[in-house]
Order: C-alpha cells, then sequence, then structure tokens
C-alpha cells in the first residue's frame, strides 16, 4: 500500500544535475519559489507538463518572447489550473489508448499555483480534480498572501499578519482570522498522498514530490514559501526563515500517504515562535503579548499533532 | 446524396449535436449540467457507456472547469466538445477568450437560452450575442440537420491551421434543443471523418518531446501582435469557411451558405433573422404570398466573422429590411445586436435602404405567423409615415 520508494534522495549529491528551469528569470531576489520550483523540475524530469496559475512565478518566467520552462508548459488563468490539469491528463490517456501518443511514455503532470490561486479562487477546481481523481501533482507554493498583486490577505494569510488589506492601524492590527488548513482540507478529499514541505528542508521536500508524482491519482504537497517581499525580510534570509517555521513548529512536515499519517522532520526540542517572527516585518507591529497568543495557539497544534502521531513527534519549547 | 450511406432518425437538435460529436470521434468531453443544453451531454454520455464513442468524459464541477478542461485537453492535442446554455456560457465567459487567444480549436454547441435575473430557462439568443467580441467563429443553425452538420463543418473549420479560432455552434433552447425533426447521420462515420480527417496536431500542442511555453505573459510590446494576430484569423476565416461548406455539399449534398434567403427576388421588403424563428417567417411568407405580398426572408447562418458580402448583395435590391433581434444590447444605439450590424453596414456603402429593428421573442416568448405578418404590416406604416430608421428598437409583444 504505502510502499514508499526508499531510494529517494538521502543526501545533496543524489539530487539531478540536469537543469529544466533555466536561469534567468525574474523573480525577486532571494525569493524562495524559485527555489521550490528548480528542485521540483530535477525531481519531475522531462517527461513533465506543468500547469500554473497565474501568480508570482508564472509572470515572473514567461515573458514573451522568453521563457524559463525547459519543459512543456502551459499557463491559462488563476483559478482553473486544476481544471486545465485534467482535461491534459484525460487528453493524455485517452490519446495513450488510441495510439496517438506512445503508450509506454511516462509523463507527469504537475499543478502549480500559489495559496491565492488554490486555497481562494482555485479551490473549486481542485476539489473537482481531486474527487475525480486524475493524475495529477498539485503543488501549492505559499507564501501567505496575494504577493503578485501587491501583498494583499489571502485565505492562507496567518492571524495577525499584516497585509496591504488588513493594514495596522488604530483599530485593526493584521489578519483576524487563522490560516485555511489547505493540506488538511485536500486530505478530506481522501486522495493516496498529501503532503506538507518546506524548501528549507530541501531534501524531504523532493521526496515528497517524488512520492507525489509515484502515486496512482492526485497528490498534493503544499509547500511554505518564504516571500522577501511581502514578509518584509533580508534576502538573504530566506531559507533560514523557513527553517525557523519548522524549528518553532509554525510550519509542520507531514504527509499521509494512503491513511498513514507522519510527521517527516520531527522537532525534538521546539525554539519559540519570536524566534520566527521577529525577522520579518509584518509582524513588526506585534506586542510581546500578541507573539505569546501565537505560541499558544502554536502549542495547541503541536499537541493535536502529536496526539495524532501517538507520541511527542515534536517537543515542547526550549527556547 | 447517396441515400445508403445515411440513415433518416428523428433527433431533437441537442441529440444531432450529440450524433455529430460521436461521428466526428471527439477525444475529450467536458460538460456541465444547465438546462436545455443537458441531453446533449446525457447523449455522449450514453455513446460513451455503450462503447459508440471511445472519448474520455470530465465531468466537471462547474461550466468555467468544463471550457478549461477543454483548453487542457486541446492544448494537449485532443479534439474536444463541450455544451452549455445561459449561466453557463456566461460562467465560461473568461475562458472564451482565452481559448481564442490560445487559438485552439475548441468547438461547442450552444442551446441558446435568456440569461437571469429574473431567472428564466427558456430560449433567446441573449447569451450568444454577449460572446460576439470574444473571437469565436460563431455559427447559428436553424434545423437539427444543420447541427449536425454544422458541427462537422466546425471541426474542419477550426483545425484549419489558417484558422486556429474555436467554433460555437448555437441553436433555440427548447424550441429546437427539445423538439424532433428528421434528421440524416452518417450510418458508418468513416465518411465524416474522411470530411474532416484527425491530423495531429494541425495546432501547437505540449508535447514533452518538443517542449513549448502556451499562456505567456505579453507586456505592451507584444500583446497587440498577438490580437491582431486573431484579427488575421478572423479575415482568412470566410475563406476556409466557404471551402469547408463547399466541399461538405460536395461530398454530402447538403447545402449551406454563410447566409439563406427565401423569396428574394421579386420582394421590396426583406425580413432578417437567426436561428429557428426563420421558419416561422418562412411559413408567415408563404401566407402573405396568397394574400398578394411579396417579402423576402434572410437567415443569418453566420455571425462572426460577420458576412457582409453575401449579406450586401442579399439585401441591395430591397426598399426596406426588417432585422428580428433575439436579444437586447442595452443601451446601443440599436438595441438589436445584429441590426446595429446592418446599420453600420448599409451606413459603409451608402445604401438607400430603410432599415426596422425589433426585438422579440426575449426569454421564449412565442413568436407566431400573425407576429410576423403584423411586424410587416406595422413596418408598412411606418414607411408610409416616412421612417426610414426605427429610433430605438421596437420591443414586439412586451406590455408596457
Amino acid at each position: 500500500m504505502s510502499s514508499s520508494t526508499k531510494q529517494g534522495y538521502k543526501t545533496v549529491f543524489d539530487i539531478p544535475r540536469e537543469e529544466y528551469q533555466a536561469p534567468g528569470h525574474g523573480l525577486c531576489a532571494g525569493c524562495t519559489a524559485g527555489t521550490i520550483v528548480r528542485l521540483l523540475l530535477k525531481v519531475a524530469g522531462p517527461n513533465t507538463i506543468v500547469v500554473n496559475a497565474t501568480g508570482c512565478v508564472e509572470v515572473s518566467t514567461t515573458t514573451f518572447p522568453y521563457t524559463s520552462w525547459k519543459v512543456s508548459y502551459i499557463h491559462v488563468a488563476f483559478e482553473n489550473t486544476a481544471a486545465v490539469a485534467s482535461g491534459i491528463e484525460a487528453a493524455i490517456k485517452i490519446l495513450k489508448q488510441k495510439g496517438v501518443i506512445d503508450p509506454n511514455k511516462q509523463m507527469n503532470i504537475i499543478a502549480l499555483a500559489g495559496d491565492g490561486g488554490t486555497a481562494d479562487i482555485g479551490i473549486q477546481a481542485l476539489s473537482g480534480m481531486l474527487e475525480r481523481g486524475h493524475k495529477v501533482m498539485y503543488v501549492m507554493y505559499d507564501n501567505e498572501a496575494y504577493m503578485n498583486t501587491g501583498i494583499q490577505r489571502s485565505g492562507a494569510t496567518p492571524k495577525l499578519a499584516w497585509t496591504t488589506t488588513t493594514p495596522v492601524g488604530k483599530v485593526l492590527k493584521g489578519k483576524l482570522q487563522i490560516k485555511k488548513p489547505m493540506a488538511e482540507i485536500v486530505a478530506a478529499h481522501r486522495i493516496p498522498y498529501v503532503a506538507t514541505a518546506n524548501p528549507a528542508y530541501f531534501l524531504d521536500m523532493m521526496n515528497k514530490f517524488r512520492r507525489g508524482l509515484e502515486v496512482e491519482g492526485p497528490s498534493f504537497i503544499h509547500v511554505i514559501q518564504p516571500c522577501t517581499t511581502g514578509w518584509r525580510f533580508d534576502p538573504r534570509l530566506g531559507i533560514k526563515i523557513a527553517r525557523l517555521a519548522t524549528e518553532t513548529a509554525m510550519w509542520i512536515n507531514w504527509e499521509l500517504d494512503h491513511d498513514e499519517f507522519r510527521v517527516t522532520v520531527p522537532v525534538p526540542k521546539r525554539k519559540h515562535v519570536k524566534h520566527y517572527i521577529r525577522l520579518q516585518g509584518r509582524f513588526n507591529h506585534l506586542t510581546d503579548a500578541d507573539i505569546e497568543e501565537i505560541q499558544k495557539m502554536v502549542d495547541k497544534e503541536v499537541e493535536r499533532i502529536n496526539k495524532m502521531v501517538g507520541k511527542e513527534i515534536i517537543g515542547p519549547v526550549v527556547e | 446524396m447517396e441515400k445508403d450511406l445515411w440513415i433518416r432518425i428523428p433527433l431533437s437538435s441537442n441529440y444531432a449535436a450529440a450524433h455529430a460529436v460521436k461521428d466526428v470521434d471527439v477525444d475529450v468531453v467536458a460538460a456541465y449540467p444547465i438546462t436545455p443544453q443537458t441531453t446533449v451531454v446525457e447523449k455522449i454520455a450514453e455513446f460513451i457507456a455503450n462503447g459508440e464513442l471511445n472519448a474520455e468524459m470530465i465531468h466537471v464541477e462547474s461550466e468555467h472547469s468544463a471550457l478549461s478542461a477543454c483548453i487542457g485537453a486541446s492544448a494537449a492535442g485532443a479534439r474536444v466538445f463541450t455544451a452549455t446554455s445561459a449561466q453557463g456560457l456566461e460562467l465560461m465567459h473568461e475562458m472564451l477568450h482565452i481559448a481564442s487567444g490560445l487559438r485552439l480549436p475548441i468547438v461547442m454547441s450552444i442551446a441558446a437560452r435568456a440569461l437571469s435575473a429574473p431567472l428564466s430557462i427558456w430560449g433567446d439568443y441573449s447569451d450568444v450575442m454577449n460572446t460576439r467580441d470574444s473571437s469565436w467563429i460563431t455559427i447559428i443553425a436553424s434545423t437539427a440537420q444543420e447541427v449536425y452538420d454544422s458541427i462537422i463543418q466546425a471541426y474542419k473549420v477550426a483545425e484549419n491551421p489558417d484558422v486556429l479560432l474555436p467554433v460555437m455552434v448555437a441553436y433555440d433552447g427548447f424550441t429546437m434543443s427539445h423538439t424532433y425533426e428528421p434528421v440524416y447521420v452518417a450510418k458508418d462515420r468513416s465518411i465524416i471523418l474522411d470530411y474532416v480527417p484527425k491530423k495531429r496536431p494541425s495546432w501547437n500542442v505540449l508535447d514533452v518531446e518538443k517542449p513549448i511555453t502556451m499562456g505567456v505573459v505579453a507586456n505592451p510590446d507584444w500583446y497587440y501582435e498577438f490580437k491582431y494576430q486573431q484579427v488575421v484569423a478572423m479575415e482568412k476565416s470566410p475563406e476556409v469557411l466557404k471551402e469547408a461548406f463547399q466541399e461538405f455539399e460536395k461530398r454530402f449534398g447538403r447545402r449551406y451558405g454563410f447566409i439563406e434567403t427565401y423569396n428574394l427576388e421579386n420582394s421590396k421588403i426583406g425580413i432578417l433573422t437567426y436561428g429557428g424563428l426563420y421558419g416561422t417567417v418562412i411559413e408567415a411568407i408563404d401566407y402573405m404570398k396568397k394574400m398578394g405580398m411579396n417579402v423576402a426572408a434572410i437567415r443569418l447562418r453566420v455571425f462572426r466573422p460577420f458576412p457582409y458580402e453575401e449579406l450586401l448583395k442579399a439585401i441591395k435590391n430591397l426598399e426596406a429590411l426588417i432585422v428580428i433581434d433575439r436579444a437586447i444590447s442595452f443601451g446601443a444605439t440599436l438595441e438589436g445586436p445584429v441590426a446595429m450590424e446592418l446599420a453600420t453596414m448599409a451606413y459603409k456603402k451608402g445604401l438607400d435602404i430603410a432599415l426596422h429593428s425589433y426585438i422579440a421573442s426575449i426569454g421564449q416568448r412565442a413568436v407566431t405567423e400573425e407576429d410576423v405578418i403584423a411586424i410587416v404590416k406595422n413596418t408598412v406604416a411606418l414607411l408610409e409615415k416616412g421612417v426610414k430608421v426605427t429610433e430605438k428598437s421596437i420591443y414586439w409583444g412586451v406590455r408596457l
């Protein structure tokens, strides 16, 4: 059943040298989406079709007459990535059956979209694709706001974060609601493979991409993606902040492989969330009391996850 | 027409559409149910379930996704089809532009229906007319036979490398979608596939062997050129449509043009309309003939590209033209969308023709032969009063 390929990526030397994301894109300096996409394509290899939602990655890699994509790529609109991918998957299936395409050709169909294109406007098309069971790997890169349009709040923006539509004023400070738990919403569709990943733990992330492409049916990988522009941090700090997200348990790397739940990056000694929060301008307005409120939310979440795993997979806060 | 190649069976226009889809061997169908389109995809599902059509059917969760999935499947090189009506077509609207912008030869049938609000499930052309600037070739059929034939022709035109634009084939919701007529369908679809061979790819497809990037960003230094290419494709399409119609006639004996005319020779007044209403107009004309009045009927079959030359030839000897529109372009100079096209044409060519714009059958308000005769009488009275162009469209049969 859930026999994950054991010959995964164990060290950096296992990472393919081939590049399918050409140099010369227009992403911001220090953007971790570039890291995620580059590694994703290394896992997928050349026999891949990428369907990309409107968003940062799309606008910065496909400006005519240039392209950064060495694999076949299509962008259609913001909200329909999963529907377009469904159509491609169905077409390839029938064209293989009719002998138009070599029936033995293995092809990866990857849908790639941000948090807005997935958790908000794209959730209906995604849900339809998951329910119908198309063999597509959907990768959500989550920078926790509409970064391409200039840092507006999305359903995936965390509580109390500043954005241009949840500004910090005299009465309100930041987003009022909690982050939409997208991977769990997807998991409720009972698809073969759901995972959360973090580019700071790139081998773990790449192994998840690999597993996602391998399973029969839809898979969904939710990747945290620190955004230098929207989160307001020094471009060199992207991966450090990403690592702190997991070290503080603001972000937990897990996978659900055919009903088998596993935390893939255990954190025996957890850091206080302030280490993660204080590095980001979007949380500048938070008082120590606000941060304690977030810490309590995280503690509760850790408790829930530990209960699901059945042991203390994420430990207590040890500064 | 060689009789032994065809069987004559009673079909609604929706079923005729489904038979055409089967006979052109479509690869992928994506659709969402909406009245009065539903029976098209139900019939296609039956064909697939019975093994009469080998296709993937994607039961999407919305019309937006239906056309999105068609875009994906077409981009992957499949021959695709979808069908819709009214609100469904409106939900697709964004994708209409993307399908044509990506130059994908998608074919869609539309059981034309009124738009909400208030909710009306009944037939008119509000939905179709709303799509007129989306760069889709638009055919409006007036019989179930024509629905079958037009969908077959649509693939030949859409997949032509000089065109590569999507095509919609519309017909009256309910009055055509749900009423039965005898239709000739191919006994063996090989004759149809001989007419529309599946030459893949005649368009750019997502091929892993030859990677391409589709759906790029085009900044101000390039966007305009992309759009102009669509203008060129539309300009080239009449020639391709004409060839498709001629070859169809040569092979199968059924003749279609951009327009159709009836009793044109001795008439000074003409009535121009589209869809199933044309049949009513013809009945009315036969009746008027018996009363000693000669009136011509003109049917607009191809709405986009607008058949300028053909219409010009048809109307040049008329003294007055009545245009009966079945949709309202709110706030326009003339609120009948087709009447407005004719007014532009008359002005461009300096035609000395009276132009009377009527709106009728909105939300499937019944239009009978008596209505058509009354419209003609009303026009004659207006002409006697010296009304050359109706100041506003005349809303026939509305309770004021």
